[in-house]
């Protein structure tokens, strides 16, 4: 009896063992590529630091510092104003998208390739495209609003017209989040439609009391994303400019392109490192908040009525 | 269909039994109606945006294959059109299609009058002029192809050396990330240990982690040891792991049976044989699977590569082009020459894998 005990014991040590020897790549990699990084920018970000000289302690002053640099609340202002017209927008689209894609119409297989294919091919290459696809004199957008009798804005070049020229590019990139929505509806169980049907339930009925509630965690994790993400815009911006500078007028200086900006061009290493710390805490704030106001909206199957 | 509708009133219960069902019959043929029209209009709706969605790769296709008149004239048009000219006395002309005496006829325009006049003559035969409303005419145009862009753009820059860089960091990468991330997933999803469960909450709350916090000091790490300006940075991180795939993968092995791994282990098989020989070829769609996220990731990242890589030769395809952007800016017809071949291989991979690919989308929902 004591002997088969301590036998399990023993295999219970190895199985343990055999599990950390195969967790052990990550926990070297966290280690060396998360923690380890983590510590060392929180340090910095009490430094005057440039790489070249060790880093000096300066205290919280890189967090005095951003509190009254003018282009770090102008970086904010950027980007919660593309966040608040990418996002709303964003969502509605792809919803509306999965939801015309969930009606069983013709050739649905054809559509959703389509209307996926731009999320693939992010990056420079899409970047160089739209800067010339909203080029005001040249541009195929002015040119067509052109033909319809409307003289068009000067988008990248306008500080007025910049970020919501970067809110269609994103807009055409929908077709990852309709994905995500698609997956969410077809996990709907019919018996509910059914259900809701024998109880003489209209289409729109069913689409408030039954479509709504069950997809509602999905446009949750689909709003939590998108804010993280719009935190650390970058590519699109830098290659529709051609720089970090945010141009025009800094009208899209994104936090995370301010951050380069600061980090690579001014090699001002301790500011910038403030910067990233001062963005991991707004995401954490942000996606807190998401989570906690989530419990008046999102609808969770086999959560308890309260 | 509506709740009256549903619930019988007592003036339908009167009906006799037949006329209430010839009444079911029609509206169900209602009800499909309306169905009908719905998927119709839908359908509409679809192929409208799908318009929108595909005009932007078509334009790029087509500008590619443009000369810089053509961008610059006819930018609107899809088909790379250009206006026809025709030499008249050793200048070359604007052909138009002209109306003279009720007769059809190919006349240049060779100057222009007062009022929307112009002066036109038949090429064989100059100088005979006549004056005709030039609104009133059709330029006549032609489609011209200029498939040189593309050699043309690619002798310009080295983008052979960008494109071995992009292959070798997302290749190796791709390798380093299957190899670790199999390993880890198996360690995750298939022992019991203690504290393992915290462990895995912990790689789970990396995905939070916005990577500019560990940016700064892993670049200051790289430059101490001499990597910056290498592929390395780009490489070696991979062989240790990532959230994402990691979750991924575990998702998937979660679902292979036990039993088998069982089997196994009294055949004598020891957990790495099982990994091998049991879980790695049952995993076949989901290794596939991150696989392919992570080449559309590495092909396309700019970030990284752009702080990591400073000399020309070791740029990757993303910095090369926009630096060929930036010093060609004006030759918009080899710059989109370049883009649509960069964005080639994602859409072919995309495409040969498409089921994979949205399935991924769905689990992950993250990267890519």
């Amino acid at each position: 009896m004591n002997r088969v005990s301590s036998r399990k014991l023993k295999l219970a040590q190895r199985e343990a063992f055999t599990a950390y020897a195969f967790v052990a790549l990550w926990i070297g990699g966290f280690l060396v590529f998360t923690l380890g990084p983590m510590i060392a920018s929180l340090y910095f970000s009490f430094t005057d630091y440039n790489i070249v000289d060790p880093p000096a302690w300066i205290g919280v002053k890189n967090y005095v510092d951003l509190f009254d640099d003018p282009r770090f609340w102008q970086s904010i202002k950027v980007t919660l104003y593309f966040a608040s017209l990418a996002l709303p927008l964003g969502l509605l689209f792809s919803f509306l998208l999965a939801i015309m894609l969930n009606q069983g119409v013709l050739g649905e297989r054809v559509w959703r390739t389509i209307y996926f294919l731009p999320s693939i091919i992010t990056g420079v290459a899409v970047g160089l495209l739209w800067v010339r696809l909203f080029n005001p004199q040249l541009g195929l957008i002015n040119a067509v609003l052109r033909e319809i009798g409307i003289r068009g804005p000067g988008w990248l070049h306008d500080p007025q017209w910049a970020v919501p020229a970067l809110v269609i590019i994103s807009l055409w990139g929908v077709g990852q989040t309709m994905i995500i929505y698609l997956a969410g509806l077809q996990g709907i169980p019919t018996d509910l439609y059914d259900a809701a049907t024998v109880d003489g339930a209209s289409r729109i009925q069913r689409f408030i009391y039954v479509t709504i509630p069950m997809i509602s965690p999905v446009i949750f994790y689909n709003l939590v994303l998108g804010l993280i993400s719009t935190f650390q815009y970058f590519t699109i911006v830098y290659t529709l400019t051609g720089n970090a500078a945010g141009d025009p007028a800094r009208s899209t200086l994104f936090y995370n392109l301010y951050l380069y900006q600061n980090a690579f061009r001014f090699l001002d290493m301790g500011y910038a490192s403030a910067m990233a710390w001062v963005l991991f805490v707004i995401i954490l704030a942000l996606t807190l908040l998401v989570f906690r106001s989530s419990a008046y909206w999102v609808h969770y199957e086999g959560q308890l009525k309260r | 269909m509506s709740v009256s509708e549903a619930t019988p009133s007592p003036k339908q219960e009167q009906l006799p039994a037949v006329g209430r069902l010839t009444q079911e019959k029609r509206r169900v043929g209602s009800v499909r109606r309306e169905n009908l029209v719905l998927k119709g209009l839908i359908s509409l709706l679809l192929a409208a945006g799908a318009v929108i969605i595909m005009t932007p790769i078509l334009w790029m296709i087509s500008a590619s294959l443009k000369d810089v008149n053509q961008i610059r004239q006819r930018s609107m048009t899809l088909l790379p059109l250009k206006y026809t000219l025709v030499e008249v006395n050793g200048e070359q002309e604007p052909l138009y299609q002209v109306t003279v005496d009720g007769e059809t006829r190919q006349m240049a325009l060779i100057r222009n009058r007062p009022e929307g006049i112009g002066i036109f003559v038949d090429p064989q035969n100059p100088q005979e002029e006549h004056l005709l409303k030039i609104d009133e005419q059709l330029q006549l145009e032609h489609v011209e192809l200029h498939p040189e862009n593309y050699a043309n753009a690619l002798t310009k820059a080295p983008f052979d050396t960008y494109l071995l860089n992009t292959l070798l960091v997302t290749f190796l990468g791709m390798a380093g990330m299957l190899f670790s991330c199999s390993l880890v997933a198996y360690g995750f999803s298939r022992f019991r240990a203690p504290g393992i469960n915290i462990l895995f909450l912990l790689l789970l709350s990396t995905i939070m982690l916005p990577r500019q916090v560990t940016l700064i000091p892993l670049y200051v790490l790289f430059s101490k040891i001499g990597w910056v300006n290498s592929l390395l940075p780009l490489i070696v991180p991979q062989f240790f792991a990532n959230a994402y795939d990691v979750f991924l993968l575990r998702q998937f092995f979660m679902t292979i049976p036990l039993s088998m791994d069982d089997a196994a282990r009294i055949d004598g098989a020891n957990p790495l044989q099982v990994l091998w020989y049991i879980i790695l070829p049952q995993a076949r769609p989901a290794l596939v699977a991150v696989g392919i996220f992570h080449f559309i990731y590495a092909w396309n990242d700019f970030y990284e590569p752009l702080i990591f890589l400073h000399s020309q030769e070791k740029w990757t395809l993303a910095v090369g082009l926009q630096s060929f952007n930036a010093v060609y800016t004006i030759n918009t017809h080899e710059i989109m020459a370049v883009s649509l071949l960069m964005i080639i291989p994602p859409i072919i991979i995309f495409f040969l894998s498409q089921r994979i690919f949205t399935q991924g989308v769905v689990i992950s929902g993250v990267k890519g």
